[in-house]
């Protein structure tokens, strides 16, 4: 089986957040960056297929020169090579650009699977593997657990909401969004990471793909959310503020 | 004249409460742009649940026994012939699990982006501003559609009141969809829930709930002892159930259970809106997190900015010390 799979840097999950000058997007310096949790679990999934029914991983990712450590993160996990879209204005392209991309990017690949993570950390579109099956006319289903190899194709478990689950059988080729949390990660050994410098590594220009950055919509500014309860905060020491917060619960709120 | 058309979800024939909640997203939007308003179903025209959309001028009910179960490409080949049909100005959606898997297909058919999950609504001199949450949570992105229609959303869980939608006769049509079982790539299968439940968390009065904030399994007696206490319940964010530390019949939130007690205390727990879902209809939520812009803390009624074991350590003593 061939799998590609999606892999996006966002910034690292306890990173302070500042919003720049412009006010449109964080200050990204001082941010360490890392690879999207749920993409972590897709690259996971094709990993545990590969080993199970052989085949190749190739990682995917689009955005500026950084995100090649990321891609050399998953070829260290086991990927076998990496296709990194290369473009200091990412943020330009709204998700049906950024899907557009890819799709052009692995169109002679023909790969039987394509994963993606089920949302970003950043964005949090939860878009852009669904845009991508729409793109290359294949089916997809979201928010998956489990992949399972069938005769005619796959059978996986799909998350629903208030703890419900759902099987889907499909055919390949098709596209599934991972949710995170199903299996255990790995960790790149020593000898993975060895490897992974000699692994091939394509990067291609985003310019050179010929899409078309015209955007449908448009991301004009961002702020820092307003509490839409009064807070009262409980200050002073630990001892000081957890006194505090036991006579609340005995006054106010009448728990204790 | 223009319409805003508001796709609906129906549980047992009735339309779900955050369809409403996209209804009433969709009557403010045709309010201020003096578009008509369209709300659309699937199922059968006879349907009790149609009745309780009034707020629409016109409701389609959308039949096709190949919807009889979801598949997002029934469902994106549905919406889409409706939407060539009608022509709508706006699409609103419900931000929900279903929608979130056929909404972007949709979207792209149509060569538009769907802006997902929008928490608020602004509308000045026929420019729609639209809210959406960044970084889970942590930060608002206000965005705009670019030129062209229709212009598609999806609102999310609990950001529009139901109740504003007001009253008017509706008519309802039947709209038969042209589908073939063959464009239908996907089987679903029954939907079935996981283990039985031994903890009822629902009727539980008090909750600790503890989130990736404790780093390390071991240091879950931390919480523990707290909560016996207090004479809670423990409780956790989705992390803490996929890691192993907890079952998963302990996980709040959208993917978990919905609990309602008189406290809730959240502690190292972010509050992504998937976990808030779960919890914000609790009578007191109290935060125990490091970071002062935590969005948990936009919805607690009384907050400690601090280090979870330095600050649950000295609550648990207090706790003994006022229970005696
Ligand atoms: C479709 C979908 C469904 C989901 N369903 C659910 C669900 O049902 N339930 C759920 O909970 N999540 C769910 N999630 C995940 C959700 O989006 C969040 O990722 C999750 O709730 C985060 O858990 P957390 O707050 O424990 O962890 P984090 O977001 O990592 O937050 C940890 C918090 O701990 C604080 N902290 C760290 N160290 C300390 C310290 N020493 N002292 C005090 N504070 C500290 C940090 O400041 C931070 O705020 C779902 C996601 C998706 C996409
Ligand atoms: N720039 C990118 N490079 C690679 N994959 C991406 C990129 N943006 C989004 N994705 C993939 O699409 C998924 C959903 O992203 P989003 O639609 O932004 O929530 C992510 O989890 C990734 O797998």
């Amino acid at each position: 089986m061939k799998i590609i799979v999606a892999i996006k840097q966002v910034p690292e999950r306890d990173a302070r957040i500042r919003i720049d000058s412009a006010g449109k997007w964080i200050a990204l310096d001082e941010i360490e960056f890392r690879m999207n949790e749920s993409d972590a679990y897709a690259l996971e999934e094709a990993l545990l297929l590969k080993e199970a029914q052989g085949g190749e991983v190739v990682v995917l990712s689009a955005g500026p020169e950084r995100v090649g450590q990321t891609i050399r993160e998953a070829l260290a996990k086991g990927a076998d090579r990496g296709i990194h879209i290369a473009s200091d204005r990412l943020g330009e392209y709204d998700a049906l650009g950024v899907a557009r991309l890819m799709a052009a990017a692995i169109a002679d690949e023909q790969a039987d699977l394509i994963l993606t993570g089920l949302q970003s950390d950043d964005l949090g579109l939860g878009q852009t593997g669904v845009i991508l099956a729409e793109l290359l006319g294949i089916p997809h289903s979201s928010l998956i657990l489990k992949i399972e190899k069938t005769e005619v194709g796959i059978r996986v478990l799909r998350e629903l909401e208030d703890g419900w689950f759902q099987h889907i059988e499909m055919t390949t080729p098709a596209l599934l969004t991972i949710q995170s949390g199903n299996t255990r990660l790995r960790y790149a050994t020593l000898m993975g990471i060895k490897k992974a410098r000699s692994k091939d590594l394509r990067v291609i220009e985003a310019d050179a793909l010929g899409v078309d950055a015209a955007r449908c919509v448009s991301l004009d500014s961002v702020m820092l959310p307003s509490r839409q309860k009064t807070t009262q905060m409980l200050t002073g020491t630990p001892a000081e503020a957890a006194a505090a917060l036991v006579e609340k619960l005995q006054q106010e709120v009448r728990v204790l | 004249m223009s319409t805003v058309l508001v796709f609906l979800e129906a549980k047992s024939g009735e339309p779900t409460r955050i369809s409403l909640e996209a209804l009433a997203a969709g009557a403010q939007i045709a309010a201020a742009t003096g578009a008509a308003l369209a709300a659309a179903m699937v199922g059968a025209a006879t349907g009790a649940g149609f009745g309780m959309l009034g707020a629409a001028e016109q409701v389609f009910a959308i039949e096709d026994p190949l919807l009889a179960a979801y598949t997002a490409d029934g469902f994106t080949a549905s919406y889409a012939q409706l939407i060539a049909q009608v022509k709508p100005e706006f699409v609103v959606l419900p931000h929900t699990y279903q929608v979130r898997d056929f909404a972007p297909r949709l979207a792209t058919r149509l060569g538009r982006v769907l802006i997902s999950d929008v928490t608020g609504i602004a509308m000045d001199a026929g420019k729609v501003t639209l809210t959406r949450q960044l970084f889970q949570g942590k930060l608002n992105g206000q965005y705009h559609a670019v030129v062209g229609s229709p212009t598609l959303l999806s609102v999310q869980a609990g950001a529009f009141r139901a109740e504003a939608a007001a009253a008017t006769q509706a008519s309802v049509t039947t709209f038969t969809p042209n589908l073939d079982a063959a464009s239908i790539r996907t089987k679903p299968g029954e939907p079935f829930r996981a283990a039985a439940q031994t903890v009822d968390l629902a009727s539980a009065p008090l909750l600790v709930s503890v989130g990736r904030g404790i780093k390390d399994e071991a240091n879950l007696p931390l919480v523990k002892e707290l909560a016996e206490a207090l004479g809670a319940e423990l409780a956790a964010s989705r992390p803490i159930c996929d890691a192993g530390w907890l079952p998963m019949e302990r996980q709040v939130g959208s993917s978990g259970q919905t609990v309602a007690p008189k406290l809730y205390l959240a502690v190292g727990i972010s509050g992504a809106i998937q976990h808030l879902v779960g919890m914000k209809g609790s009578q007191c939520v109290v935060a125990i997190n490091k970071d002062e812009n935590a969005p948990i803390f936009e919805i607690a009624d009384y907050g400690i900015v601090g280090d979870l074991f330095e600050v649950v350590p000295a609550l648990t003593a207090a706790v003994r010390k006022a229970k005696g």
